[in-house]
């Protein structure tokens, strides 16, 4: 019997095409990466359940970090310049604004606030700094006066207040940093943390479930 | 560089009589090359969705000054959740006094099990009326910054709607140090 004739196909595909789909979607990706910046300060955060994601503009970040120092950050540089003002008029201080400006974070009392922008990039590291004074037990809790000038500067516009705590750090310095808030009447704030799925059969796994179901939040 | 691909594969079929060119083929194999694509695709698309930390609310209260505009809450309600050092948790329902404290404080943890403080805080949840049901927190000098988040976040996990974060008394911090003491709370 005679066989139809199988034409032999070639098993060599045209990778071209795939090879143009595989690099857009790689420089897409490493475009809209950001990188954790190498922070000065080390901070292991905790986990929570929380899905929303933290804020990532006009941000006023206050760090502890594990051993209780306290540090903050802001991201707007017009910010900064007018809280430098703030600061030089209100205490008295001469700091150089550019200098204020140029600084990712401050983490010294007033009275070593000048010596502090002086440092250079490798001094710039948490354990070596002294951190804003926030034990109300061992003289006054600074981080209520820089609390209202950065409410001050903040007035009448969009701040996100995070918090950004070291897993070690002890209570007594996370309840000094809320005082510093609370006096401010600063009381909506968010603390950062890593995600991590809700556990099966709880309240909130059943009503995240729900929610997937039904399409729609039921309430936040 | 690039091995370049010799073998006749795809390319079109001449008859016998035609003689064949000795032209080499430009086609480069792109599999290595695609794989590497996908590689790093991957790696990115991981890193991307890891590094982005999320953000627990947190809403203060407003500092009362005078005691009547505190809030008050039905005793009955009242869950009081201790937090001590090594992770300890305690909680007591209620109020406490001296008379009833051995019996009324126990021990807990941060696990999921029988004793732990979510199996105790969605028992309380479930025998209480909601509107009565009031989580209160207070965390003692030795506790951490994470053993905070945690609770909070369990208030989280089992929805409970009425949570405050206040400051520990003498006799609770005196009471939590003694059973930490006694090594109860492991």
């Amino acid at each position: 019997m005679g066989r139809p004739k199988i034409s032999r196909k070639s098993t060599v595909i045209d990778m071209t095409a795939m090879c143009d789909v595989a690099f857009l979607l790689l420089s897409f990706f490493i475009l809209t990466t950001k990188f954790k910046p190498s922070e000065a300060i080390t901070v292991e955060t905790p986990n929570s359940v929380s899905s929303k994601v933290a804020p990532e503009k006009d941000v006023v970040l206050v760090t502890i970090d594990k051993s209780g120092k306290v540090f903050i950050s802001i991201d707007d540089p017009a910010k900064k310049e007018i809280l430098a003002n703030t600061i030089n008029t209100k205490k008295g201080l001469n700091i150089d604004v550019k200098k204020f400006k140029a600084a990712e974070f401050y983490g010294a009392s007033f009275a070593s606030l000048n010596n502090f922008l002086n440092l250079q990039k490798e001094q710039l590291k948490g354990e070596l700094l002294p951190g804003i004074p926030v034990d109300s037990t061992k003289g006054a809790n600074e981080l209520i006066e820089w609390m209202t000038y950065i409410k001050s500067t903040y007035e009448g516009s969009r701040m996100n207040l995070l918090l950004k705590g070291d897993n070690l750090s002890k209570y007594p310095y996370f309840k000094s940093v809320l005082d510093a808030f609370k006096k401010n009447d600063l009381l909506k704030l968010q603390m950062v943390t890593n995600p991590e799925n809700a556990p099966e059969g709880t309240d909130l796994f059943i009503q995240r479930k729900t929610e997937d179901v039904s399409g729609k939040k039921v309430d936040e | 560089m690039a091995e370049m691909d010799t073998s006749s594969g795809g390319g079109h079929k001449k008859g016998p009589g035609v003689k064949k060119g000795k032209k080499l083929s430009t086609r480069v194999d792109l599999t290595p090359m695609v794989d590497l694509g996908f590689l790093l695709i991957t790696f990115f698309i991981f890193t991307t969705t890891m590094s982005q930390p999320t953000g627990l609310k947190l809403f203060l209260p407003k500092d009362a000054d005078k005691p009547e505009d505190q809030n008050k809450a039905k005793e009955s309600g009242v869950l009081t959740i201790l937090l001590g050092k090594d992770n300890n948790v305690f909680y007591y329902e209620g109020m406490i006094d001296n008379s009833n404290a051995t019996s009324k404080f126990k021990a807990s943890n941060f696990g999921s099990s029988e004793t732990g403080i979510r199996t105790i805080i969605m028992n309380k949840k479930k025998t209480t009326p909601e509107k009565d049901f009031v989580v209160v927190i207070k965390p003692n000098g030795d506790c951490t910054y994470k053993n905070v988040v945690d609770i909070l976040d369990e208030m989280q996990i089992s929805v409970v709607k009425r949570y405050a974060l206040v400051d520990i008394s003498e006799v609770e911090d005196q009471l939590v140090k003694i059973t930490e003491a006694a090594g109860a709370g492991n």
